[in-house]
């Protein structure tokens, strides 16, 4: 069995710029967060970033890596705005493709199941579609003949997630509410990597969750990398919640280059 | 008991949007529509569904019932078994709400909140609305992106598409608004207590349709007021929403 434990550096090795990143999580929860600072520490740039927004996003927009962002939202949750994303958007640095929410897990699972597109409703009569007008309709070939959206797979060069926990494998251990769609980001990835809180023995999974909880297996899963407190300042329950400090005064830096120096020095360099 | 205030008339506004709903999910966004939909559980509508904000579903009594993680939402969105209260930073006579931002989207004034769910929601299942600061900078003739779906492009879509699409009613601090007009525009049910329909006329960016005496939004009865107050919002958040 192979050993796929590496490092935050080791994944970012892994990436090119102008690659397709998928980042798991949502708004400003469970967020790879030692693995987007390893992307900010390094040269890539140019990046199309995919997920449901939080303070991942607004880092990468401040940094510049982010070339063209794919998402249905960019929140912190208890800050309704992440300030570095507004002020991209703003200035016009960034693409912007946005989705209904329910759209962009559909596009994640096409390419999860290897399909051209999943039809919806979810889309029609709103400018999703006259700002995406690379998007579709499908008519339905039964007697209905109704007319839907056709969500185009969205394929992911990689893909990044946390976790709670896994072995040194890949099994992998949601033990959070939520697994929100994270499955999916390594279902639409060619390379996928996740990070944990810790790395136990395969035979300690069930000790922390039932087997409901490894939603992660192995063949999802190319490295491993153990990174405790690796979704911090964004919430990872049950190991901890938000820092709502520190994500506080990352949302006020934003708007004071000194503050943010401060806070970029002790957070991300 | 003192008097109903403006805040605790919306809040029984927006709870009147649920009467009837049955057993589906009720999906309220903002502090007032939470207290509007536990307000209604907890007497007209006792058969809602609702999230405790996290992925668990949690009745009246505050038990755990169920979960709901965001896929769960997702799919309940597409069974049509919700109705969502959405906010809106702005919204036009014919319904279309726009939660994005403000200006031009591909280089925003003022970037909001994106589309989030709210073309998948007003395409699927029952909407309302809540806009906590009735002023002619929401009530818009045009708004700049269209996330929730209105009548005019509903219409567009042709029966079959539109078939689950149904704007139910618009809460204001001021009034309480439908569509229950022939062309589906806006129309002004009712001015809460204390507002004059000039007042209303003035701070909406388009024409409103009404017939005179346009009536008052109905006044909750004291043992609503006592329910809302001892119960629902012990802690009085709802008034932070309304100016009074």
């Amino acid at each position: 069995m192979s050993d796929k434990r590496i490092t935050a550096d080791d994944v970012v090795a892994e990436l090119r710029s102008g690659m397709t990143l998928g980042i798991g999580g949502w708004g400003s929860r469970r967020k790879p967060m030692a693995l987007v600072r390893a992307i900010l520490r390094s040269p890539l740039q140019d990046l199309t970033v995919v997920a449901y927004g939080g303070p991942d996003v607004g880092l990468l927009c401040a940094a510049g890596k982010i070339r063209k962002l794919i998402t249905g939202f960019v929140s912190l949750d208890s800050i309704p705005l992440d300030p570095c994303y507004r002020a991209a958007r703003q200035r016009g640095d960034i693409e912007v493709v946005e989705y209904d929410e329910g759209m962009l897990q559909w596009a994640l699972y096409a390419a999860t199941l290897r399909l051209p597109f999943l039809p919806t409703r979810a889309g029609l009569g709103s400018d999703v579609m006259t700002l995406c007008p690379e998007l579709r309709t499908v008519r339905s070939p039964y007697d209905d003949g109704e007319e839907l959206v056709a969500v185009p797979a969205l394929e992911l060069d990689a893909a990044i997630c946390h976790l709670n926990r896994a072995d040194a494998r890949g099994n992998a251990q949601f033990l959070g509410p939520d697994l929100y769609f994270d499955d999916l980001f390594l279902g639409a990835a060619r390379r996928r990597f996740i990070s944990v809180e810790r790395v136990v023995a395969t035979e300690e999974l069930l000790a922390a969750g039932s087997v409901h909880t490894l939603r992660i297996h192995r063949g999802m899963v190319d490295g491993v990398v153990e990174a405790p407190r690796g979704a911090h300042f964004t919430e990872c329950p049950p190991d901890y919640g938000r820092d709502e400090e520190l994500q506080a005064r990352y949302a006020a830096a934003a708007a004071d280059p000194a503050a943010w120096n401060a806070f970029y020095q002790e957070y991300v360099a | 008991m003192t008097a109903a205030a403006r805040h605790e008339v919306c809040a029984v506004a927006l709870a009147e949007a649920f009467r009837g709903d049955g057993e589906i999910l009720a999906s309220p966004m903002g502090i007032l529509p939470g207290i509007a939909a536990r307000f209604a559980r907890a007497t007209f509508a006792p058969d809602l569904l609702m999230s405790d904000g996290v992925a668990s579903l949690v009745d009246a009594g505050g038990a755990v019932e169920g979960w709901l993680p965001y896929r769960t939402v997702f799919d309940t969105v597409w069974s049509g078994r919700r109705h969502v209260i959405m906010g809106a930073a702005q919204i036009d006579r014919h319904g279309n709400q726009n939660l994005a931002c403000i200006g031009d989207p591909r280089k925003p004034k003022a970037q909001l909140l994106g589309m989030r769910g709210a073309p998948g929601n007003t395409i699927n299942h029952t909407t309302s609305y809540w806009i906590p600061s009735h002023s002619r900078r929401v009530f818009v003739a045009k708004v700049d992106v269209v996330t929730g779906v209105g009548y005019d492009r509903a219409a567009a879509l042709g029966p079959r598409a539109a078939r689950f699409h149904e704007l139910r009613r618009v809460v204001s601090d001021l009034a309480v608004l439908d569509f229950a007009t022939d062309d589906r525009s806006m129309r002004l049910v009712s001015v809460h207590p204390g507002v004059t329909v000039a007042e209303v006329v003035e701070k909406t960016g388009f024409p409103l349709s009404f017939v005179e005496p346009v009536p008052t939004t109905r006044i909750p009865t004291a043992d609503e007021l006592d329910l809302l107050r001892r119960v629902i919002d012990p802690r009085g958040l709802g008034a932070k929403e309304v100016a009074s």
